[in-house]
Formats: structure tokens, sequence, C-alpha cells
């Protein structure tokens, strides 16, 4: 089976949003960037294939040069092979397209996105990318076993879950649940010295189409403090609940 | 020209979020001067979408689960029928499955998560959440057909006096090699999607055994109930109750 894990490079959960250039540019000074956690879900899962169902892991990211930290983190963790597109992503469709042109070539069975990325949101990336290839498409995949060609998914709907079953070639839109945080991988010092030897492809590329554009971001104003009431002073929270919240 | 909107239903009853997406679009209408056309499946209460500015519905009745392609193309159908350049959908699970493969086969651009109204009508912007709530992101769409999500009671329920017309909509559709097979619901709770107060709790609680307080004064509250990333971690509850940036949002 060959699976390609596609992977986004964003800033780290806890990092602290700004904007630069009158509000129009994402401020990236003094921000981590880390492996989309959706996607490093999505990536534990495809070592768990590689290891039980001899997966071959390919993983690619769309991006300037400074994704390749992430990628070799991937690498790192075990996947066999890196490609990143060279190209900047105005939105989530030149996104999908980008990684559309690379999938269409390497012919894989199963492609993991995260549902969606922790900046923009979207969640449009990996729907896009399997009606571009004609797939098969799970999305809020929390479980995921596959025999031969058949696949049977769970995905996480409003206030339950719904079982599936599927044909490859299959993209499905990986989310908490797929693996547990408990499983993911530390890259360990053999991983990366490893990760070092490993092919990482450049390609150019192909398309640069785009339907939406970014004009200008903006922060929300201040939720304000969190109020704290005692467990003994229930006149104050009936009070809070009845006049501010207005739930009761 | 028209605007659509995919009102969704739960074993044929319309949602909260459907008559929201059906108010927004509603609002978009007036601004260009068209009317609101609303696409439903299997939904035996159609003629409400009156009270929430709809013109027509149409009804599908040949379909009897979901399914994203097959939604998305039924849909794709219906706008190209009513000849819609704006198309609506809310920011349900379903929604979010569906609008991607709804904009690669209409070619249209697609913004999710927008919390208000288009602040311009040409070019076409509108105000949509990034960053897990951090921000927001000012987006143009580019494109001649055009998708919106709105985000789930970002605009609220405007009612209007109108009535719909209700016809029946039958599309040819393919067969897909995508099926359900089984849904685990709780079908007497609310969900952190539908819901205008959620009742959240974390690893203070010390066990998942003194939930109960949580879920009753849920329940009082007619309220979601939902916990932090620790507690989902732990398996106390359900990873579909985690609110956070790997969670619900």
């Amino acid at each position: 089976m060959k699976i390609l894990v596609c992977i986004s490079h964003v800033p780290d959960t806890t990092s602290k949003i700004n904007f630069s250039d009158s509000g129009s540019k994402f401020d990236s000074n003094g921000v981590q960037y880390v492996i989309n956690p959706n996607d490093e879900f999505g990536l534990t899962r495809a070592m768990w294939f590689k290891e039980k169902q001899n997966a071959s892991i390919d993983v690619i990211s769309v991006g300037g040069s400074e994704t390749e930290t992430t990628l070799r983190k991937a690498l790192a963790i075990g996947a066999d092979t890196a490609i990143r597109v060279n190209a900047s992503t105005p939105d989530g469709l030149s996104v999908a397209k980008h990684l559309a042109d690379v999938a269409k070539k390497g012919s894989y069975d199963l492609i993991i996105t995260g549902r969606e990325s922790i900046d923009y949101n979207g969640g449009m990336v990996p729907g896009m990318l399997a009606a571009i290839l004609n797939a098969n498409f799970v999305t809020n995949c929390i479980s995921l076993e596959i025999e031969g060609t058949i696949a049977t998914a769970v995905r996480e709907i409003d206030g339950g879950k719904e079982t599936l079953s599927t044909l490859l070639p299959l993209v499905i839109g990986a989310q908490k649940g797929l693996v547990e945080e408990s499983d993911l991988r530390i890259p360990n010092m053999r991983g990366i010295m490893m990760a070092r030897k490993k092919p990482l492809t450049v390609v150019n590329p192909e398309s640069n189409n785009s339907a939406t554009k970014s004009v200008s971001f903006e922060k929300p104003a201040s939720r304000g403090d969190v109020k704290l009431v005692k467990a003994d002073n229930i006149d104050e929270l009936i009070n809070l609940l009845h006049n501010e919240a207005k739930v009761i | 020209m028209s605007v659509l909107v995919y009102t969704e239903s739960d074993k044929g009853i319309l949602k909260k979020a459907a008559l929201e997406a059906a108010s927004y679009g509603k609002a978009i209408a007036d601004a260009m001067g068209t009317s609101l056309i609303a696409i439903t499946f299997k939904v035996s209460d159609a003629s409400k979408l009156g009270n929430y500015g709809v013109d027509k519905v149409l009804n599908i009745e040949s379909i009897d689960e979901f399914n994203a392609f097959i939604y998305a193309d039924a849909i794709k159908q219906a706008v190209e029928k009513e000849n819609s350049t704006l198309i609506v959908l809310s920011s349900s699970a379903d929604s979010k499955y569906i609008a991607p493969l709804l904009a690669i086969g209409l070619n249209a651009g697609y913004v999710p998560n927008v919390v208000e109204t288009p602040s311009n009508l040409n070019p076409f912007t509108v105000k949509r959440t990034a960053f897990t709530n951090k921000a927001y992101c000012n987006t143009e769409i580019l494109t001649a057909v055009k998708i919106v999500g709105v985000s789930n009671n970002s605009f609220g329920l405007i009612e209007n006096t109108g009535a719909a017309q209700i016809e029946a909509f039958s599309p040819i559709l393919a067969e897909s090699s995508t099926s359900v097979t089984s849904v685990d619901k709780a079908n007497d709770k609310v969900t952190i999607a539908d819901a205008e107060v959620v009742v959240s709790a974390g690893r203070g609680l010390k066990g998942p055994e003194n939930w109960k307080m949580i879920e009753e004064l849920a329940d009082v509250l007619g309220a979601a109930t939902a916990c932090s990333k620790p507690v989902s971690d732990l398996g106390w509850r359900p990873h579909s109750e985690h609110v956070g940036q790997t969670g619900n949002l």
C-alpha cells in the first residue's frame, strides 16, 4: 500500500497571533512552527499501516524552504521520502491543486491529510483533493482499517459517530481519535540521523490557481476576565447566570 | 441569478443551523435583489422555511441516507437549474464535508466559518474566523459562483412573513462506492454544533463519575456538555466533547 501524508507547516498551538503590514500579513516573528496536529495524528496512523501492513509513506508539503524542517521531522518519525512543492499558497484550493498534481503521478492508495490546519481552519483541502482526484473521501476520521482495497472508516458527526464502508483510492481528513495523543511519536536520535539521509525532493508547481484572497486580518475584542465564584456563594452564581449570562 | 441555501435536517426535521443559514441567505438575497431557494432532503416541515425568507424549496425524496458525494452532486444540479451564483451552507460536520466537493464541482470559491454578511458584494468580501478563533480574516471570493459556510450561532434566526413554494426535485445521481453502515448518536442531547449555551468542565472534577452534575446542569439549561483536552485524553469524556484547537471549535 502506497500512502501519501500531507503535512501543513503551522504555528505552534501556543503561538501569539499577530499581524504586520497594517493587518495584511501574519507576523511570523518569534513563532515556532510544527507539524499541524491533525496531520500528525494521520502520520501516526500511517506508521501503523507501515509497521503492520508493510505500507510505504511519502510525506508532502506545499510551501517555501522553511517548511523543510517540518518535513524532516516527519521523516524522523518514520516516513520514507518527502516532497516539497515550492509554491506559495493563497488559499486551500491552491494547496489542493498542488497536492493533486503530485498525487496523480504517485498512484497512491491512501492519502491522509489533517481534517483542517490549525492556522486557517478551512477544512477544505482534503475534500477538494479527493474531488480533483475522483477518489473516495472521509473527513473527521477517527478510525480507519484497510483490508485489500476495502476501507472501513469512522467519522465524527455532530453528536455522535458514523461508520462508513468505502474503497481505495481514498482520501481521509484525520483528527484526534484516529490515534490518541499518547500514541504520537517523538523522534529519537536514530530517527533524526536517518532522516538526514532520506530523500527530500523539491518540485516546481504545475498550476497556480486560487479562488479566494485573504485581504486583511483583525483580532477579536478581548473576552474579559474569567469570573470565579466561591463554592459556598450560590447567590452570586445564580445572580451571574441570570443577569449576566442570561441562561436561567 | 439566485441564492441557494442547503438546509440540513435530522430525521426529516430541519435543524436550527439550517434556519440560521436560511436567515443569512435571505439577508444576502435582499442585498443582491434576488430570490432565496432552499434545497432539502426528505424534509417533512419544509414550509417552515418560508418563515425565514425562503421563496422556493426544492425537496428531494429519492435519497435515503447522507452521502457527501451524492448530496454535493444533487446540490450542484439544483445550482445549475436555478442559475444560482451564491450557495450558503452551515458549519455542521455534514455541511463541511459537502462544501469542498461542491466547490470543485462548480469551480466555486469557498469560504467557511463566516461570521457576518458580506461587507461588500463587489468584490464579494466576507469576514471569517481563523487561527482557532484568535483572529478574523476578511476574504474576497474571486469566482463567479461563490460558496459561503456560515459559522453556527454567529448570525442568529431572523423571522420573515413570506410563504415558500415547495417543489419536488429529482436530480439524476450516480452510484457511490461509499456507504454508511451504522450511526451511533445520542438523540436526546444538544450537540456542541447546535448549542447556544455550553457547560464545560476540566480535570478539576477529579473523575468521570463526577460528570453527572455537569450533565444535570446542561440539562436544566438546555445546553451541551463540553470538556478540556486533558479530560478527553484521559478518556473521561468522548473526543466529540473536547473543545479547542484539536477538538471542536
